[in-house]
C-alpha cells in the first residue's frame, strides 16, 4: 500500500469517527429532551385493571417467579412471563436504566430491594401504582403497607412483596461461646474468619451497632447519618476490614466460604442459613441484641412498561396469601401478607413462626428496613449523607 | 432510467452496465462491498466508544441520580486526586503485568517443546491439552480454582498429606494471580508457538556453526525472533486481565477490587459518567501498550 493511499484511508477513518461522534451526540441530545417532560407523580393512575397484553417481562431475584405460581398465572391471565435474573441491586438499577431509563420498554417490572427502590423512584424509572387495585395489600403487615423505601409523599411506587432480616450467621462448632452481639463482627479476636456483603448498604449495619454501642453519637436511623455520625461509622468499618476474609457478592459465595471453612462468622440472610443447614453444615443464625437491618422487596412497574395490565395482574397475584406462602418457603423469606401464615404451615408445619410471619408489631420495631440514603433526613434538614457518598466511602474501604 | 426499465430492458444488459460502472470506478465496488461491515463498525463499535468518552465529561444529579449533560472535568479530577482510584488502577495494571510475565515464562518452554521437539502425535495431544480448558466456561474454571484453593480444598488437603503447613490462598491477590495466569495461559502459548515454528532450522544450525552454544543461540537467535509472538500473546493476557471483574469478585479478598469492579459498582449506583471516566483508563493504557507492541512487531506475529 502506497503512502498517499494510506493517507486517504486515514482521512476516511477520521471522517467516519467524526460522523459517529455527531450521531452519538445527537442521540444523547434527543434522549435528554424526552426525559425532561415527565409527568408529575400521582396523576393519571389506572382505576381498573384491563385485559392482559399477553406478555410480561420481569427483572427478578432468581427464584421470585418459580413455576409453582408462575404457570397458573400465565394460564389464568394469558400473560406469558419472560424472566431476567439479576445478581445484585446495582445490576437491577443498571438494567432498568438501559435503553434510556424506565426499563427502556424492554422490561415491565423489577423486584427491587429497599436499597435500590428510591434510586429508581427519584431517577424516574418507575411509575406510581394505584394500590387500591391490589386487594392483598390490605392484609399486609403495617410496616410494609407504605414503607419509606417505596412510598414517597403518600404516592406508592410498587407493592411490597417479601422481607427478611440480615442475620448474624456462625459456625456452631468453631465459634464458642455463641455470639449475642454484632460486636462479634468487629472483634479483633475473629481476624480472618469474617465475611460481610460487598454492598454499601452494609454501612447501615455498622451504624445500627454504633447506635447501641455509642449512644452519644445520637444515631436514630441507620440510613440517616449526619457527617460526624457517618465518619464514626466509616472509622469502625475501616477497623473491621483487616478482620474480613472476603466481602461476598452473591449469596452462593457466602455459602461456599462457610462450607469450605474459609470463614466461621458473617452477616447473612436466612436463605444462606437454610441452604447450609440443608447441606449439614453446622451453622446457626441469630438476630443479635442490637436488632438487625432487613431487606424488603417491592415489585415496581417500569415507567416505559409495555404491558401494564399484566403487571397489575401479577402484583395482584403475588400478593395473594397462598402465593405469598409458596414464595416465602421457596426462597427462605417472610411474606408481607399476614394471611399467608396458615398456608405456610400447611406446606411446612411450624414455618410461620419460624419465619416470624405472625410476629407482633414489637418484633418489627427491631428490624430497620433498607432504604436508599438521601440528603433529606426527613426532619426538614438536608444534612444527611446520600447514597453516592455511601458508595464512594464503601469503595474507599473495600477497594 | 425508469422509462427504459419499463420498456423491458433485458436484465442481462442492466447487470452488464452495473459491472461496467464498478469496473470503471473500483472505489465504488469497494464501498459497496464494505458498506455494511463498515457501518456496523462505525456505529456500533466506535459509536459506543465515543459515547463512553463523551459521557465521562458529564455528571449526575445528586438527588435523582440522573445524568445531567453539563460539561465538567470533575470525574477525572476525582480519579486523579482520590488515592483509592489510583490504588485500584495500579493494582489492576500491576496484576495484569505480573500475569503477563508469568504466562510468558510458563508458555515459552511448553511452546518450544511443542514447536521444535515433540513429534506429530505428541504435538497434537499437547494442543488438545492446551486448548481443552477453553472448552469449558470461564466461570467453571474460576469455581474449580476456588475448590482447589479453599481452606478445606484440594491444595491444603495435599499439603497436609505430605506434612506441609496449610496455605490460605483463596481470597487473596496471590490467589487472583494464580487463577488469572492459569485462565489466560493458552492465549500466550498459541502465538509463541506460531513464532517458534516459523524459525528456520538453518538459523539454529548457523548459530551452532559459528560456535554459539545453547544459551547463546537462545539469547541471540531464538528470543529476538520469538519476541513478536511473546508481545502478541501479552496483548491478550494483559488486556484480558485488565478488563476482568469476575475473578476479583470470586477469588479476591478484602483489597482486590479492579477497575472493572468500580465501573460495575458505579454503573449500578447509577453514576454512569464516573464509570465512563474510570473506564477510559484501561482504554488509554491499552492504547499505549498497543503502540509499543506495534514497534516490537507484534502485529506481524498475529
Amino acid at each position: 500500500m502506497t503512502k498517499s493511499r494510506k493517507r486517504v484511508l486515514g482521512g476516511g477513518a477520521l471522517a467516519l469517527l467524526v460522523a459517529a461522534l455527531a450521531v452519538t451526540a445527537a442521540g444523547c441530545g434527543s434522549s435528554s429532551k424526552k426525559s425532561a417532560g415527565s409527568k408529575s407523580p400521582g396523576s393519571g393512575l389506572p382505576t381498573s385493571i384491563g385485559k392482559g397484553e399477553g406478555a410480561l417481562n420481569l427483572i427478578e431475584w432468581p427464584g421470585y417467579a418459580l413455576a409453582g405460581w408462575r404457570k397458573p398465572f400465565e394460564k389464568n391471565t394469558g400473560c406469558k412471563i419472560h424472566l431476567k435474573d439479576a445478581g445484585s441491586s446495582n445490576q437491577m438499577v443498571a438494567l432498568m436504566r438501559t435503553g434510556g431509563g424506565g426499563g427502556g420498554g424492554q422490561y415491565d417490572m423489577v423486584s427491587a430491594s429497599g436499597d435500590a427502590t428510591l434510586r429508581l423512584i427519584y431517577g424516574g424509572d418507575v411509575r406510581p401504582v394505584n394500590i387500591k387495585l391490589i386487594p392483598g395489600w390490605n392484609d399486609f403487615i403495617e410496616q410494609l403497607k407504605s414503607p419509606a423505601h417505596n412510598t414517597v409523599k403518600g404516592v406508592h411506587y410498587g407493592v411490597s412483596l417479601q422481607w427478611g432480616p440480615n442475620t448474624l450467621l456462625y459456625n456452631t462448632q468453631k465459634v464458642k461461646p455463641a455470639p449475642t452481639t454484632w460486636g462479634a463482627l468487629y472483634d479483633p479476636a475473629n481476624r480472618g474468619k469474617i465475611t460481610v456483603p460487598l454492598n454499601p448498604i452494609q454501612i447501615a449495619d455498622a451504624a445500627l451497632f454504633l447506635s447501641k454501642q455509642r449512644p452519644n453519637l445520637g444515631i436514630t436511623d441507620p440510613y440517616e447519618l449526619t457527617k460526624p455520625q457517618f465518619d464514626a461509622v466509616i472509622a469502625l468499618l475501616r477497623e473491621q476490614k483487616p478482620l474480613v476474609k472476603t466481602y461476598w457478592s452473591f449469596a452462593s459465595d457466602e455459602i461456599t466460604a462457610f462450607k469450605n471453612g474459609d470463614v466461621t462468622m458473617g452477616a447473612a440472610w436466612p436463605y444462606q442459613t437454610l441452604t447450609l443447614q440443608a447441606d449439614k453444615v453446622p451453622v446457626k443464625e441469630i438476630i443479635p441484641k442490637e436488632g438487625a437491618t432487613g431487606w424488603a422487596d417491592t415489585w415496581m412497574i417500569a415507567k416505559k412498561a409495555k404491558h401494564p395490565n399484566c403487571a397489575y395482574l401479577w402484583m395482584k397475584w403475588v400478593s395473594t396469601p397462598k402465593v405469598q406462602a409458596e414464595q416465602a418457603l421457596g426462597f427462605g423469606e417472610t411474606p408481607a401478607n399476614t394471611k399467608a401464615c396458615p398456608f405456610m404451615d400447611k406446606i411446612q408445619a411450624g414455618s410461620c413462626a419460624q419465619y416470624h410471619a405472625n410476629a407482633p408489631g414489637a418484633y418489627f420495631k427491631s428490624i430497620k428496613f433498607w432504604k436508599t440514603p438521601v440528603t433529606d433526613c426527613g426532619n426538614g434538614k438536608k444534612n444527611c449523607i446520600d447514597y453516592g457518598q455511601w458508595q464512594s466511602a464503601w469503595t474507599r474501604i473495600t477497594g | 432510467m425508469l422509462d427504459s426499465a419499463a420498456a423491458g430492458l433485458p436484465f442481462r444488459e442492466a447487470r452488464l452496465r452495473l459491472s461496467t460502472i464498478f469496473w470503471r470506478r473500483p472505489w465504488l465496488k469497494a464501498l459497496a462491498l464494505l458498506a455494511l461491515p463498515l457501518a456496523a463498525f462505525v456505529f456500533v463499535y466506535l459509536g459506543a466508544l465515543v459515547a463512553l468518552f463523551v459521557s465521562a465529561f458529564w455528571q449526575i444529579n445528586d438527588f435523582t441520580a440522573k445524568v445531567e449533560h453539563v460539561w465538567t472535568l470533575d470525574n477525572f479530577s476525582t480519579l486523579i486526586h482520590d488515592s483509592v482510584y489510583r490504588r485500584i488502577a495500579l493494582r489492576t495494571i500491576g496484576l495484569a503485568s505480573a500475569v503477563t510475565l508469568t504466562d510468558a515464562v510458563l508458555a515459552f518452554p511448553l511452546a518450544y517443546f511443542m514447536a521444535r521437539i515433540a513429534g506429530g502425535k505428541t504435538r497434537a495431544l499437547l494442543f488438545v491439552l492446551v486448548l481443552m480448558p477453553l472448552w469449558s466456561s470461564y466461570l467453571v474454571r474460576i469455581y474449580a480454582w476456588r475448590t482447589i484453593l479453599a481452606h478445606d480444598g484440594a491444595l491444603n488437603w495435599s499439603l497436609n498429606k505430605i506434612g506441609l503447613p496449610h496455605v490460605g490462598l483463596l481470597y487473596t491477590n496471590w490467589g487472583m494471580w494464580i487463577v488469572f495466569s492459569y485462565i489466560w495461559l493458552p492465549f500466550m502459548i498459541l502465538p509463541v508457538y506460531a513464532a517458534l515454528e516459523r524459525i528456520p532450522q538453518s538459523y539454529l544450525e548457523a548459530s551452532q556453526d559459528l560456535g554459539g552454544r545453547g544459551w547463546r543461540t537462545l539469547r541471540s537467535v531464538i528470543l529476538p525472533l520469538v519476541l513478536p509472538g511473546l508481545v502478541a500473546g501479552s496483548i491478550f493476557t494483559f488486556s484480558l486481565t485488565l478488563g476482568d471483574f469476575i475473578t476479583p469478585l470470586l477469588v479476591g479478598g478484602p483489597s482486590s477490587s479492579f477497575i472493572g469492579n468500580v465501573v460495575e459498582e458505579q454503573v449500578g449506583q447509577p453514576n454512569v459518567p464516573f464509570a465512563a471516566a474510570f473506564a477510559t483508563v484501561p482504554v488509554i493504557v491499552m492504547g499505549f501498550y498497543l503502540l509499543i507492541a506495534r514497534r516490537l512487531g507484534a502485529f506481524e506475529a498475529l
